[in-house]
């Protein structure tokens, strides 16, 4: 991977979130409560808004900053979910990390996400996504391979009855609906991998 | 004397609703059953206003009824609960710990922890009643 810049980076994953706000929302209407989308959206605008002060930071400090800006801002349950990915990120991390040192972030922070959401693989949601995502990066995956891993991933939770979150109060009619989380986690992931790795 | 009970000797209470409306309404009926025996605070809806919660508004509620006794915390849906334990890691270390988010409905659960919390008893104690409800 190229040293990216940090700035293109957040910009290119808060970019295509609020790009997809109104498709997130949608499949949030269709077995949640319709607020994935704006909730995101105006946590990544916060984001966004922070990067003058927030884009000199190092890896670690900018992706705690990220992390909490999304906490406090998002209104959601996926505020604290995905806040809590970036926060694990940010603590993991070294000021100067290599793709080791991301593997080992990674895992951390999926684990961080399954116990702030009291959530395991196969309960339809976004760790279904991040459980191969992680486990393709740690087995060496590039960024082409990551962005069909977790395009996969969510499309593999359209067929799953939710058991955790709010689809889960659905029962059966959650099957057939893809997860809002598992969706908006593969676009971050995809917009990542963009940055990280251009042209995958 | 009733200031002192309130705020040193009795566990504080706060109400965590999706809803404004619903977090306030709560907290008028357990007022209404307690007085001001017991300290109370409620947050309800996202930063914007709209349905949803706010970690900042939660953590803002905590601190206004802390109790070195310790504060029960009520929520409803999955979005406040996370939202909630999210707030209670953000206290202060020491008094993280005297902070519980009880798995209780929020209306009963409000009414019957603040009952428990006027008469005296502890933190245990109180989520204890309140988590009774859906055993």
């Amino acid at each position: 991977m190229t040293a990216p810049s940090k700035e293109a980076l957040v910009r290119s994953v808060a970019e295509v979130v609020i790009a997809h706000a109104d498709e997130l929302t949608g499949l949030d209407q269709a077995i949640g409560d319709g607020d994935h989308g704006i909730n995101l959206k105006r946590g990544f605008e916060a984001v966004l808004a922070s990067l003058p002060e927030s884009r000199d930071k190092s890896w670690p400090d900018l992706l705690k900053a990220i992390g909490m800006t999304l906490v406090m801002k998002v209104g959601g349950a996926s505020g604290p979910l995905v806040g809590t990915f970036f926060l694990g990120l940010g603590k993991a991390l070294p000021e100067v990390p290599t793709r080791q040192d991301l593997v080992a972030a990674c895992a951390r922070a999926v684990d961080g996400v399954k116990a702030r959401g009291k959530s395991e693989f196969g309960q339809k949601t976004m760790i279904d996504v991040l459980v191969p995502v992680q486990a393709g990066l740690a087995s060496g995956a590039g960024g082409a391979a990551l962005k069909r891993i977790a395009d996969e991933a969510a499309e593999a939770t359209v067929p799953l009855r939710a058991t955790r979150g709010r689809a889960s109060f659905l029962g059966d009619r959650s099957i057939g609906h893809m997860d809002p989380g598992a969706r908006s986690t593969a676009l971050m992931i995809a917009a990542a991998a963009d940055v990280l790795e251009p042209g995958s | 004397m009733q200031l002192l009970r309130e705020q040193d000797m009795t566990v504080g209470l706060v109400v965590v609703s999706h809803s404004a409306k619903v977090a306030e309404g709560t907290v008028d009926m357990v007022r209404q059953m307690v007085g001001d025996s017991v300290a109370l605070a409620w947050a309800g809806g996202d930063p914007d206003g709209g349905l949803g919660t706010d970690v900042a508004k939660i953590v803002a509620a905590i601190e206004a009824v802390w109790s070195a006794d310790g504060v029960a915390v009520l929520v409803d849906l999955g979005g406040a609960e996370t939202n909630a334990e999210m707030a209670v890691e953000m206290l202060p270390e020491d008094k993280r710990e005297r902070v519980t988010v009880c798995n209780a409905p929020i209306v009963e659960g409000a009414v019957i922890a603040a009952t428990e919390a006027s008469g005296g008893s502890t933190l245990d104690t109180v989520v204890r009643t309140a988590e009774e409800l859906y055993a």
